[in-house]
């Protein structure tokens, strides 16, 4: 499989690891904690990962997955503790931050009237991605839409649109990429996309986060891992242990 | 972010809203209808003095620019919270300013669109005089519809995220556009019924002022409204 395209950026940054400054790390938690109303979606949560290193995210339904993706992304604001990405604080430096990083989420981003092509044209025009054109028609095809791209996006199946919504993470290309249940309404074929998809981030250096419920899926594509529960760090290893913990994690919860 | 960067982005996501009308065109089939049913209501309420109808002639028109304007306000953010679009629009990262300039625009234009596509019933059902040209009404229209648009979008996007937004946005936007709205009011009759004492220029003067006052909120408060 070759290297990411990197449609986003410049064939000078594609053919190399992004810009990292030494010794700073990639993502840095500290305290982190996410209150909605009285109930804790998660708290005191402090990770680090270093630049072009992959991290697995796993935990039950509701143990807080999402929440901290939401926050690592700076989609959410956190209610206790601190975010660096990059060296940048996620707060005061938000925009900065932003610029360097994707997340693809359940909630996907399209505009059900407009087309596959037009979702993605429109998020190329947004970050000035060079000939967009050829990114946008690089994309669909890597995700298996070409054949699809100028129908509107209401008449996509679900894994239609998880398709397009990694067309979408392929054209940012983005320094540190958070993917929240990649494999949801997915084929095989889309599993493969998938794994490829991260391969193709890791071998170009790029930082990547992957929440999944797949726990040997998952452990085969990270480095890392951290496995939640009720909201909190539960277990911090390398991820080929993780499956074995999340299994037991399972067989008490 | 330069300033070209922030022009950019507004205009791609002005052009993105333009493209979702013209792909639905749901947002003006119902404005269009509401105004057109509130008008006829009006109509119907006052009877036949023909001379009552024209002297509030302004007065109805917009009215009924002003009640259809939920729809088209609300409709404007429906879209973005329709598979949280808004976030990943934050995420890409859109500035602030240029998403609430985007939609503000495309907005406003909505608006005057309406009005203009109301203005001839508003001849034919309560005999509007158009004497002072289209021209300088067309011009308060543009100006009325920019001062319902900016408070408009602002509170579109705070009510966007909550259940009872149908009730909520009127409920806050009203009261904030009573001022635009007397002055559109005002401007928009004395320039059918005829000035005499030369007071349209204040009543514009005033809408501008109420214009930029808005404008200027709504670009500094959108940033703080849009983030979670």
């Amino acid at each position: 499989m070759p290297p990411g395209p990197n449609l986003a950026r410049s064939p000078q940054e594609s053919a190399g690891a992004p810009a990292a400054t030494a010794g700073v790390p990639a993502v840095e938690a500290e305290g982190l904690g996410k209150r909605y109303g009285a109930r804790w979606a998660l708290a005191h949560v402090d990770m680090r990962l270093a630049p072009g290193r992959s991290l697995l995210l796993l935990g039950a339904n509701g143990s807080g997955k999402t929440t901290l993706l939401k926050l690592l992304s700076t989609a959410v604001t956190p209610t206790l503790g601190r975010i660096r990405l990059f060296g940048l604080d996620a707060r005061r430096d938000r925009e900065a931050a932003r610029r360097r990083l994707a997340l693809l989420s359940h909630g996907a981003y399209h505009y059900e009237a407009l087309t596959a092509r037009e979702n993605l044209r429109f998020a190329c025009d947004l970050t000035a991605v060079p000939d967009p054109r050829r990114a946008v028609d690089e994309a669909l095809a890597r995700v298996g839409l070409a054949s699809r791209g100028d129908d509107p996006v209401r008449t996509f199946s679900a894994g239609m649109r998880k398709r397009l919504a990694l067309a979408r993470l392929l054209v940012q290309f983005p320094d540190l990429a958070m993917i929240d249940e990649p494999y949801g309404a997915l084929d095989q074929s889309g599993f493969a996309l998938v794994d490829s998809v991260v391969a193709d981030l890791r071998a170009a250096g790029r930082t990547v986060i992957v929440s999944t419920h797949l726990a040997e899926r998952g452990a085969r594509l990270c480095d890392e891992a951290v496995v939640l529960a009720g909201g909190r760090v539960h277990w911090r290893g390398p991820a080929r242990e993780a499956p074995g913990v999340f299994q037991a994690l399972g067989a008490f919860e | 972010m330069t300033a070209a960067e922030r022009v950019r982005q507004a205009v791609t996501i002005a052009r993105k809203d333009v493209l979702l009308e013209w792909r639905g065109r749901a947002r003006i089939n119902a404005i269009a209808f509401f105004g057109v049913t509130t008008l006829l209501m009006f109509s119907f309420a006052i009877g036949p003095d023909a001379r009552t109808a024209t002297l509030y002639a302004g007065a109805f028109l917009w009215l009924g620019l002003l009640l259809s304007s939920v729809l088209a306000l609300a409709e404007s953010f429906r879209v973005e919270a329709e598979n949280d679009a808004v976030e990943g629009l934050r995420l890409l990262p859109v500035d602030a300013l240029a998403m609430f300039l985007g939609k503000a625009v495309v907005n406003a234009a909505l608006l005057f669109v309406l009005a203009l596509l109301l203005l001839p019933l508003a001849v034919v059902l309560y005999g509007a005089k158009l004497d002072a040209g289209v021209g300088p009404i067309a011009g308060v229209f543009a100006l009325g519809a920019a001062g319902v648009a900016a408070p408009g979008t602002l509170y579109a996007a705070v009510t966007s995220r909550i259940q009872a937004r149908e009730v909520l946005l009127p409920l806050l936007l009203f009261p904030l556009v009573v001022p635009v709205l007397l002055a559109a009011v005002k401007a928009t009759g004395l320039l059918m019924l005829g000035d005499p004492m030369g007071q349209v220029g204040s009543w514009t003067q005033l809408l501008v002022g109420f214009d930029v006052v808005y404008w200027i909120l709504g670009s500094l408060l959108f940033a703080r409204v849009i983030e979670e």
